[in-house]
């Protein structure tokens, strides 16, 4: 990784829960800011400068809220940025965070990212007509489920696997008491009788819309050495972005993805993710991108994603166990759930993960995320030892 | 830290472009930047810009902008909500990480098709200050009042600001409010919001402004006289309006301080101000004396003000000064938010 060391120093995330009635916006992120100033033995004060990221301004109403919020993320006299790169928006904000270290500026950065989706219906806020352009009206569902019909034609994976994926990630999540969805009784049966949204998309197969925030505390190495608990190194982060409308883009296996996995792995100098991370925390707000994701990160070629899936090597028992924290289908406050990723991961790696702790072996976990039309891309590599 | 340089910037503006949409407006603008900038397009190691979904009434606004970036093979890009001067800091700081060498930035919007007065009025508290609804120019009123109580100033000060913007504004192409005016005969026009008449608040421009950043032997290798980035800040203040002291603007002595905006002759500085009282301001904020700096030789977002991109312009406009010749060292200003809420301040210079 390019410049000087970094690492997350402390990691905060509020309950997140279908309408957060009990707090405001500025209420939201500050409960998770908080949190993550504590865990990190910081006060106010002692932050350089705030990074503010959150996916589209329409979802809350509030346009350019990082000028609102300034008060509440104690930004006032210091630098404040605010990022946007739709879903992808968490890890981008992190790894735009965390240069404001390695470029040598800063000392200890505070990052957050929200969404409060229940000031407003996301689904059809990311569908709004937009002259001279033909109208999807489609929301996220409707314009990812063809990109999955694609994949099973190509890899012929069975119609079970994406309901495997909407199961495991549900029952991660009774071990994670901040994650929105509780569904003690989940099974393969109650998903596969969950209503048809967009073949082969059923209800449970989908993402939740939720409020919640995330926030880190990143800090330079003298930093981090001088932290009172366990960190977690950054070993690579990334970005890549690509056109929405082009002949030669393949939305399923997107280029950007692959190119990113490769110059984040380089950094990191991982050659085998499969074996080189204990976990991953990974995008996947319709189940069946588990799969098209194992193979666009390089986990196993090209058609074999769901053959992992269904040997349950993503389980939390599984070699490669994925979205242990039950992942963006059991939680999606859309402009945090990258971060999430980003931040669940560093408490893997820094052994906080409570009830959902991976058993470390190489020490080493990847966060992704992803947004647009499968166009963005936000990665990170973290490890319990210096890079 | 490593030497930046702007080595080209391109702008393009508008009072009303209904014939494109943001994508097409955007293709011209990006393709002179680039082209002009000595590096080929594969060459560039970062994209970054700033746009603003309420602006063109869609979430997403910057993707229209990624295709007109010409992403493919995929690129390393990053977008901010916030005017490009901050994307143009985004990529000042990925520089300065060493992972790349250059850099693309660029800002866009209309503000046209919408009433921007009262879109800008959504950036206010949700809870407290929205549900009064002042528009953009409301508050600046508000804050122009204050100032003039305070600092014993008059309309006429205000005059002579926008008299001078229109004057200097007649040698830019690319500003819309320009003509031989003088402060009397704007003040013979009527106030609109108390204590500011049409003169003294920016016209609505649609528009889009690029800028190629190159890092030390790239930026002498491309440009015959590069304009160097000496010092970038930038300060947030609290948003209530209340808690504040309108009159001045601590952000910007603040950024401009830690910059080293003072450390030097200021031969030209470009303040993004969009209102008259803004100017006197922000002036003041940096030390600023018109005697010994030429303030806003392009007619400043007096002249035109394409909101997310009107920031990066007044970057774009001291450095085409620099390289050309005609100053040696500058800054430039940009802002955000209600009454100048958050400020950076930019410090360029020639070798």
């Amino acid at each position: 990784m390019a410049g000087e060391r970094v690492a997350v120093v402390g990691v905060g995330q509020t309950v997140h829960r279908t309408a957060r009635k009990d707090v405001s916006m500025a209420g939201l992120v500050r409960e998770a800011a908080q949190e993550a100033l504590d865990d990190a033995g910081m006060t106010w004060s002692d932050i350089d400068a705030v990074v503010i990221g959150k996916a589209p301004d329409m979802f809350e109403g509030v346009a350019m809220p990082e000028l609102y919020l300034a008060d509440a993320l104690g930004a006032v006299g210091k630098p404040m940025m605010r990022v946007h790169t739709a879903g992808s928006v968490g890890g981008s904000t992190s790894i735009v965070a965390a240069k404001l270290i390695s470029a040598g500026l800063h000392q200890r950065v505070l990052t957050v990212a929200y969404e409060k989706q229940s000031e407003s219906n996301a689904t059809w806020g990311l569908s709004v007509p937009m002259p001279f352009a033909a109208p999807l009206v489609a929301g996220a569902g409707g314009y990812f489920a063809p990109l999955i019909r694609a994949y099973m034609y190509r890899s012929g994976a069975p119609r079970h696997i994406g309901h495997l994926v909407a199961v495991k990630d549900r029952r991660a999540a009774l071990r994670n008491p901040k994650a929105h969805l509780h569904i003690p009784d989940i099974d393969l049966k109650m998903v596969e009788e969950s209503f048809l949204l967009w073949d082969p998309l059923r209800y449970l197969d989908v993402c939740p819309s939720s409020d919640g925030a995330m926030a880190m505390v990143l800090g330079s190495e003298k930093v981090a050495d001088a932290a009172p608990g366990p960190v977690a190194w950054i070993h690579g982060m990334a970005m890549r972005s690509e056109p929405t409308m082009f002949a030669r883009r393949d939305q399923v296996n997107p280029q950007a993805g692959k190119d990113c996995a490769k110059d984040v792995y380089a950094q990191a100098g991982v050659t085998d993710p499969r074996n080189d991370f204990d976990c991953a925390e990974v995008y996947v707000p319709f189940s069946w991108y588990e799969p098209m994701w194992l193979e666009n990160l390089g986990f196993c070629a090209e058609g074999d994603g769901w053959k992992l899936t269904e040997a349950g090597a993503t389980g939390p028992d599984g070699d490669i166990p994925w979205n242990m924290s039950g992942g963006v289908l059991s939680s999606n406050p859309i402009g945090a759930s990258g971060m999430v990723r980003f931040g669940e991961v560093a408490q893997q790696v820094r052994e906080r993960a409570g009830d959902y702790q991976v058993e470390l072996k190489t020490g080493r976990a990847l966060g992704q995320a992803y947004g647009g039309g499968s166009q963005f891309f936000s990665m990170w590599v973290v490890g319990n030892k210096k890079p | 830290m490593r030497d930046v340089a702007v080595v080209s910037y391109a702008c393009s503006n508008v009072a009303r472009d209904a014939s494109h949409n943001e994508t097409e407006m955007i293709v011209p603008v990006l393709h002179e930047a680039v082209e002009t900038s000595g590096l080929a397009h594969d060459e560039i190691g970062f994209v970054c810009s700033g746009s603003l979904d309420y602006l063109q009434g869609g979430p997403f606004a910057f993707v229209a902008g990624l295709d007109a970036v010409g992403a493919w093979p995929p690129v390393r890009e990053s977008h901010v909500e916030m005017d490009a001067a901050w994307a143009l800091y985004e990529a000042w700081v990925a520089i300065q990480t060493g992972e790349v060498d250059s850099a693309l930035v660029y800002g866009f919007g209309k503000s046209s098709p919408g009433d921007l007065h009262e879109i800008m009025t959504l950036q206010l508290d949700p809870y407290y200050l929205l549900p009064l609804w002042p528009s953009m120019v409301d508050v600046a009123a508000l804050q122009a009042c204050a100032f003039l109580e305070a600092n014993g100033a008059t309309e006429r000060n205000l005059a002579e600001v926008s008299a001078r913007s229109q004057r200097n504004a007649r040698g830019n192409p690319n500003a819309l409010r320009k003509g031989d005016v003088s402060a009397e005969e704007i003040l013979q026009q009527p106030v609109t919001h108390h204590p500011l008449r049409d003169a003294d608040i920016f016209p609505i421009t649609d528009g889009s402004a690029a800028v190629v950043l190159a890092a030390g032997d790239l930026a002498r290798k491309v440009s015959s006289r590069p304009a160097w980035i000496r010092g970038i800040e930038h300060r947030m203040e609290a948003h209530g309006l209340g808690v504040r002291d309108l009159t001045r603007s601590e952000s910007t002595r603040a950024a401009g301080a830690a910059a080293g905006a003072a450390s030097g002759n200021v031969d030209v500085a470009e303040l993004h101000a969009q209102f008259s009282h803004e100017e006197l301001i922000l002036a003041e904020a940096l030390g600023l004396d018109g005697a010994t700096t030429d303030i806003n030789p392009s007619g400043g977002a007096l002249a035109a003000n394409a909101v997310m991109s009107a920031g990066l312009v007044r970057i774009g406009e001291v450095a085409r000064r620099i390289t050309d010749g005609e100053a040696d060292r500058g800054v430039a200003h940009a802002t955000s938010g209600p009454a100048l809420q958050q400020n950076l301040v930019c410090v360029l210079e020639g070798e």
